[in-house]
Formats: structure tokens, sequence, C-alpha cells
């Protein structure tokens, strides 16, 4: 399980990319307090593609977004980098792709992926290329001029992700980006995150709901509980790093959706 | 070009409508006017006619109005008092320096009330109600007080038409600024921008057709600032003088033809504003 956090060894602590213990976060809504995380301990080294999967209302978005400090854990303990999720979010650490593109309609592609540079303040010059090398990683090459809506889906959420990269953050967050999509869309943006993955040996954190592409795409998965969000279990998945979609078909990648699915049954997840 | 046939047929009957409405109005006034002239038992055609081309009608005919337009302001020089496109342009300066002041002071305002939590509260009940004494008493009011500082002329006036317009600004402003859906505005909170740059690089572009929506009913609410304060105070001009002139001196069709120059320098404006929406929302990617 979990080692201390502070007590660990400089060593390991360097590889550690994130550090979860006893995680708590309660909503107050309405209709009274909502405990959507309780007790997650979970730790995450550089490199991992680590998929975290559970039905609606599980917990993971919140998860995700916890450790992006875009909400505030009710108690228990986060570790980006080795710093506070707040402090890991000032020095821009991590890339958040959102469910939806999130593009911003005035924009034209070109200007939307050189967002967050002109935050950061780059120079112009080092806007325009890290943005044609974000096109061309995305394979929308020859698209910068064109605006959000001349886009299909896909393409608008290929750009959100290589918004996410350009500035070049060693972690990436992503909260189910293909979830809009269609399948055939999907398996082509899987097999490209893959690739990039492999290209840029970034640590990717993946929320999906879709069994599938969990066990496809990572090197971990995490099955999460609904009621309250719990950390179910974690299964190892160690595919070769160049694998392409037939893999989907071999025997090991159905145990292991097996053992996905199994987790997911004994969490309740299947129940109302 | 397939919108003009519909909408020429409309105007043409509602200026038939306008010719059977100014016969029936002015009627009995023409037909009392023959009967103390002495002429006894006219014609009702002779009548009608008559009543169409009166001096003091009821309710001047269209050709009457196109007939004063056209003499105010093709047949008399610029800088003359009678002119109608003296007047206008005495209106325009009052509109356009009172749409300008209150265009920057909404603008100000719902900057502050969207960023300070407090303002919103505490400002908005005041800035409502400030909109609800009536003008026409608030106006004269107004000038008076400036008057007492000095400040005469167009600047008066412009005030007023500021105050009118202000308020379409601070409230459309902050509905603009306040636009952005939450998914948009927590990519600037992973990226960690500053709230300058939030407002510069969200807040403000997704504004846009909240802004240029404010700014046509704004300038509409200047120009009839601008005309209530020149009936207030006529000395100087405008078409509001012209329409207290008017009506003072029972010249409705000179009044008409104020309203008629009042109307289309309105439309003017919107229209401008309107088109300058159109540039921008090209060049920030609106589907065309």
């Amino acid at each position: 399980m979990l080692a201390p956090l502070a007590e660990e060894a400089p060593a390991i602590m360097d590889q550690r990319v994130i550090d979860i213990a006893g995680l708590s976060l309660n909503f107050v809504t309405a209709d009274g307090p909502v405990q959507a995380l309780s007790g997650i301990d979970l730790a995450i080294e550089r490199g991992e593609f680590v998929s975290f999967i559970g039905p609606s209302g599980c917990g993971k978005t919140t998860l995700l977004r916890a450790i992006a400090d875009l909400e505030t854990p009710t108690s228990g303990a986060i570790r980006v980098n080795g710093m506070s999720p707040e402090e890991a979010r000032s020095r821009r650490a991590y890339g958040y792709v959102f469910q939806a593109p999130a593009l911003y309609p005035w924009r034209n592609i070109a200007r939307n992926i050189g967002l967050p540079l002109e935050i950061m303040g780059f120079s112009a010059q080092e806007r325009a290329a890290r943005v044609a090398r974000g096109l061309e990683l995305v394979n929308l090459t020859g698209f910068g001029k064109k605006f959000p809506w001349q886009l299909s889906g896909g393409m608008q959420q290929r750009a959100s992700i290589a918004r996410a990269l350009s500035f070049d953050p060693d972690l990436l967050l992503m909260d189910e980006p293909f979830g809009a999509l269609d399948e055939i869309v999907r398996d082509k943006l899987n097999e490209q995150l893959l690739r990039l993955w492999d290209l840029t040996r970034k640590t990717v954190l993946f929320v999906t709901h879709s069994i599938p592409e969990a066990v496809f795409l990572s090197t971990r998965i995490v099955v999460m509980s609904p009621r309250p969000g719990r950390v179910h279990d974690v299964i190892d998945c160690a595919f070769p790093r160049d694998r392409s979609l037939d893999i989907r078909e071999t025997p090991q990648f159905l145990e292991i959706a097996n053992r996905v699915r199994q987790g997911l049954r004994e969490g309740h997840s299947y129940e109302d | 070009m397939k919108n003009s046939l519909p909408i020429a047929f409309i105007v043409a009957v509602l200026i038939a409508l306008w010719y059977v409405a100014a016969v029936f109005m002015n009627l009995s006034l023409q037909r009392d006017l023959f009967a103390n002239g002495g002429r006894a038992d006219v014609s009702f055609g002779e009548t009608a006619i008559a009543a169409l081309n009166m001096d003091r009608p009821k309710l001047p005919a269209p050709h009457q109005i196109v007939g004063e337009l056209y003499r105010t302001v093709l047949d008399t020089p610029v800088t003359s008092k009678r002119s109608l496109v003296h007047h206008a342009l005495v209106t325009l300066q009052e509109t356009l320096l009172g749409f300008a002041i209150g265009a920057a002071l909404g603008i100000g305002l719902a900057v502050l009330i969207v960023h300070v939590g407090l303002l919103e509260k505490s400002m908005m009940p005041w800035v409502v109600a400030s909109q609800t004494i009536p003008i026409i008493a608030l106006a004269p009011m107004i000038v008076v007080i400036l008057n007492q500082f000095d400040i005469t002329g167009i600047l008066p006036k412009a005030v007023i038409a500021a105050y009118l317009s202000f308020f379409p600004v601070t409230v459309g402003i902050v509905k603009g600024l306040r636009s952005p859906d939450p998914l948009q505005m927590d990519l600037m909170r992973t990226y960690s921008a500053s709230r300058a740059q939030t407002f510069f690089k969200l807040r403000a572009p997704a504004s846009a057709p909240f802004f240029f929506a404010s700014m046509k009913v704004a300038v509409a609410a200047a120009l009839v600032g601008a005309v209530v304060a020149e009936v207030t105070k006529s000395e100087d001009g405008g078409l509001g003088a012209r329409l207290l002139a008017g009506s003072y001196y029972g010249q409705t069709v000179q009044i008409w033809a104020a309203l008629f120059a009042a109307a289309a320098l309105s439309a003017t404006l919107v229209s401008l504003i309107g088109l300058a929406d159109q540039l921008v929302a090209r060049r920030m990617g609106a589907a065309r």
C-alpha cells in the first residue's frame, strides 16, 4: 500500500509524480452533504499511463479535479511533484484536457493552441514554433487558421490535446476526452494518444468509463466504486508500448478486461 | 433583394392608410375653415384634397412632411437656424458625446461589478433606481446645476444623454463578462492565469455580442436623452428645440418633420453599430 509521505527517501520521492493519502472530499449541496471521495490512497510513478474507470458518479472526475487544484479536499493530502496541488498549479505542472474541447470560439485553432503560451509569457517566435509542432503532433497541420466551428468534434478534441501539450508539462490530466465522440474516431484517437505518450514519455492520468479503452491505453487501471467514491482495485496492465488495436482480441486483453468488469461488479457499479 | 418587394408593398399600404387617416382627422377642421370663409356646400372631394394640404393640420399628409423635409434640408443653407440639418447636427453632437460618456461609465461600472463582489448588491439597486426618475423632471435640474458651474452648451445635454445610456451598457456588459462557461473559466485556472489575463483573454472577447447589443440600445437612449434635454432648454437649437417651437406655434408639419429627422438619425446610428458588430463578428470567427 501507500508509504508515508514526508518520511520517504528522496530518491523514491523523485519518481513519484502523484502521491495521494487518505483523500476525502465532501460536497455541500442543496440536498445535504455528498461524499464524493472517501479515503483514497494512491501513488503514481513517472511515465505511467493510469486510467480511472468507474460508473458515473463514482468520483473519478472529482479526483482528477482535486489533483488539478480545481476542487479542495475536505481531508487527506495530495502531493504533485512533491508540492501541494496549489503550488503545482501555479508552476503550471500539468496540462488538463476536459470532456468538451473548451476551445475559445473567437480564436482560430493556432491561437487556441497558443493560449497557454501567451499566458505563460513565451515569445512570439517560440509560440509559433510550438504551435506548429503541436499541430503536427495531432495531425492538424494546415488547420491553424480555421475556427473551431469549422472543425469536427474529433478534430476539436485533438486541438485541445495539442493545447494541453503546447507548454510541455510532464503531467497530463485527461477527463473522458473521447467520451463525446463516435467509436471510429475514438479508435483512431486512442492510437494517436498512445503514439503521443510513447513519443513524449509523459505521465498520463486518464478518466474513462470505457473498459476496452482503459485496458488498451494503460499501464495501470484504477477501478473505482461509487457512493462514496473509493478505489476498489488497482490492476497492472503490461502490454508492449508499440501495441495496435488488434490486441483487443487477444486472450490477455480479455482476461484483464474481465478483471476490470469483475471489480466494477464487486464495487456495485452495475446496481442502482 | 428578394426582401425589398414585400417591404415596399407594406410601406405602400401604410402610406395609403396614412392618407385615409389624414383625411378623416382633418376633415372637420377643414369644413369649419370653409364655413368660416363663407363657403358652404363644398364637395367631399374638394374638402378632402384641401384637408390634405392644410397649413396647420391635425395629422399632416405624407407629401406635406416630405415637402417640409425638402425645404428645410435641401433648400435651406446648413448654417441657417431654419435648416433641419443644422438642428440635426446639434442633436447628433450631443448624442455622440453623451453616448461616449455613458458607454465609458457603463463599461467601467460593469468591470467593477464583475470583479468586486460587494458592489453588485450595494450598487445595482441605486443604479436601477436612478433610471426610474422621470428624465423630463431631472433634465432641467441637471442643466441648472451644471450652469452654476459654468458648464453650458452641449455638455449638460450630453450629460443627460449619458444618464439614460449608461444603464443598458452596464446591465448588458455585466452579463457579457459573466457569459463564459465554467469549463472555459476552469481552463484559465489550470494555466494559473491572473485576473487581468482572464479578463482580457476570456471575459472581454466573450462579451462582444452583448457589448454591441447594449451599444445599440444605448445610442438610441442617448438620442432620446439629447432630445428631451433640448426640449427643456431650447436656446441652443437641436431637434428637440424644433419640436418645442413647432408645438408652441402650432406648426404640426414642422413637428412631424423633426420627428422623422430624429427617427432617421436614430436608425442610422443603430445600423452603423450593427455594421461594426458584423465586421467584428467576422474577424472573431462567427459562423457565416
